[in-house]
């Protein structure tokens, strides 16, 4: 109990609230660094499993790209990665996107081959054209998947994201390896605390934007609480 | 010293110096392979029950399901450091945190497969006097092995690429290689551990897609 006392402390000592090294700094690069990476993996992603899904084509490939992404330690990528490049957000930046990629194309894929083949077809005979069936059809009947692959990945990058700190990184993950490198635990405990919440927060917001973002129309037909199959845990 | 450091040049692999270190990697991956076995079967202990139950009294199923995902969502060097001040720097610390884990993914797949056993043919159960133990073990539980195998599948995997990031907290088998080549700047070591870390993982995933053709011989179309 002692313990989670002094955690308390170091919680309520105003000098890690400011600064450089104080918990608004780092939640900021944290935030940061992670949405850098997330929209960078999506610009390569989702494109790519978009046009697969609308094609369906290559679905061996874009559903089989989720399993060996999660083969890859994002401990040893990011240790290449930081050999590779040096000091600095590049690495981070790049290992990071690059474990996001899997889960978004995978998604994106299912996302879209799933659409209603006679939904197309009815759009097709009411005229639209290729890109505006894509975007004004078979896009918003998507959303839901395509945002799971999106939160998947956000919530992994977060995660991951701790890991950056052991290759001279900012973010929460300063704490946490300090913290075991100093034997300072308490420092250890509260940014351990800090990086879980941050990556809840995520999760949950995440799934808001999602509920916000689908059609009305899908929400209800969509069959409630059926559960959701683990797609991937990286970090 | 890596000899490659002498010339100041570092390769990718420096194949000299690997096989003279085999034994090393022999070691590590025979602790990353203990550690992840012993995570899934801790893991298949708990859920397996657990699902069980869940799915037997409907009213813990959503909040089994719930609060899995959320702890799921925590990032496991952050639950690795939240255990270290109870459990200290010991195996006990990343085993309570991998099993954590593989149980998060373990028991929804298990509710899952339960759920998707057709009700019809539990009807047909009972009607031919399956008691509920009986009903469970020779029908229910059969039928949820393709959605069980998947999430131990995927457990296993996950499970290894986790296993590496225990090396900051001392264990990590092939992740303290990796740890290694990090801190002395040299890359044989890192890539190499990484390298059969990914192989490993393939290897263990086909292995066990084997086991679920053998298992499942009904499932083989899928």
């Amino acid at each position: 109990m002692s313990f989670l006392v002094s955690v308390w402390q170091w919680f309520a000592d105003p000098s890690h609230w400011s600064g450089p090294e104080g918990v608004p700094q780092r939640l900021l690069e944290h935030v940061q660094l992670s949405a850098e990476s997330v929209a960078v993996g999506a610009l390569i992603a989702l494109p790519i499993g978009i046009a697969l899904g609308h094609y369906g084509r290559f679905g061996n490939l874009a559903i089989n790209i989720s399993n060996v992404g999660r083969a890859i330690p994002s401990f040893g990528l990011l240790v290449i990665a930081f050999q590779a490049w040096g000091l600095g957000d590049l690495p981070i930046i790049v290992t990071l996107a690059a474990l996001a990629i899997p889960p978004m194309v995978t998604n994106s894929y299912v996302a879209l081959s799933e659409v209603d083949p006679d939904i197309k077809e009815a759009a097709r005979a009411m005229g639209y054209r290729e890109l505006t069936q894509l975007l004004r059809v078979e896009l918003p009947l998507a959303v839901p998947l395509v945002m799971a692959g999106i939160r998947t990945s956000a919530v992994q990058v977060v995660a991951t994201m701790t890991l950056a700190a052991i290759i001279a990184g900012g973010g929460f993950g300063r704490f946490v390896i300090d913290g075991i490198a100093q034997q300072n635990y308490q420092m250890m405990f509260a940014g351990a605390l800090l990086v879980a919440l941050l990556a809840i927060a995520t999760e949950l917001s995440l799934s808001g934007v999602e509920r916000l973002l689908v059609p009305q129309g899908l929400r209800l037909l969509r069959t409630q609480g059926r559960g959701r199959a683990i797609i991937a845990k990286v970090a | 010293m890596p000899v490659g450091k002498f010339l100041n040049y570092d390769p990718w692999v420096n194949w000299g110096w690997l096989g003279s270190h085999v034994p090393l990697f022999e070691s590590a991956l025979q602790q990353h392979l203990s550690l992840t076995l012993f995570a899934v079967l801790g893991g298949l202990v708990i859920s397996l029950p657990l699902g069980v139950v869940a799915h037997r009294w409907g009213v813990l199923r959503n909040p089994v399901l719930t609060v899995s995902g959320i702890f799921y969502s925590i990032p496991s060097i952050a639950l690795f450091s939240l255990l270290i001040p109870y459990t200290g720097l010991t195996a006990l610390t990343a085993e309570v945190g991998l099993i954590g884990y593989t149980v998060l993914i373990l028991v929804r797949n298990v509710i899952v497969g339960l759920e998707a056993v057709p009700p019809d043919v539990i009807d047909a159960a009972n009607g031919m006097g399956y008691r509920p133990l009986a009903r469970l073990l020779r029908i229910e539980l059969p039928l949820a092995l393709p959605a069980i195998i998947a999430g131990i599948r995927i457990a296993t995997v996950t499970t290894i690429g986790l296993v590496t990031i225990t090396a900051v907290i001392g264990l990590g088998g092939l992740g303290q290689l990796i740890l290694q080549g990090l801190i002395e700047n040299f890359h044989t070591p890192l890539v190499v551990a990484t390298v059969l870390s990914i192989v490993l993982a393939l290897i263990a995933d086909l292995t066990l897609a084997g086991v679920q053709r053998l298992a499942i011989p009904w499932g083989r179309t899928v």
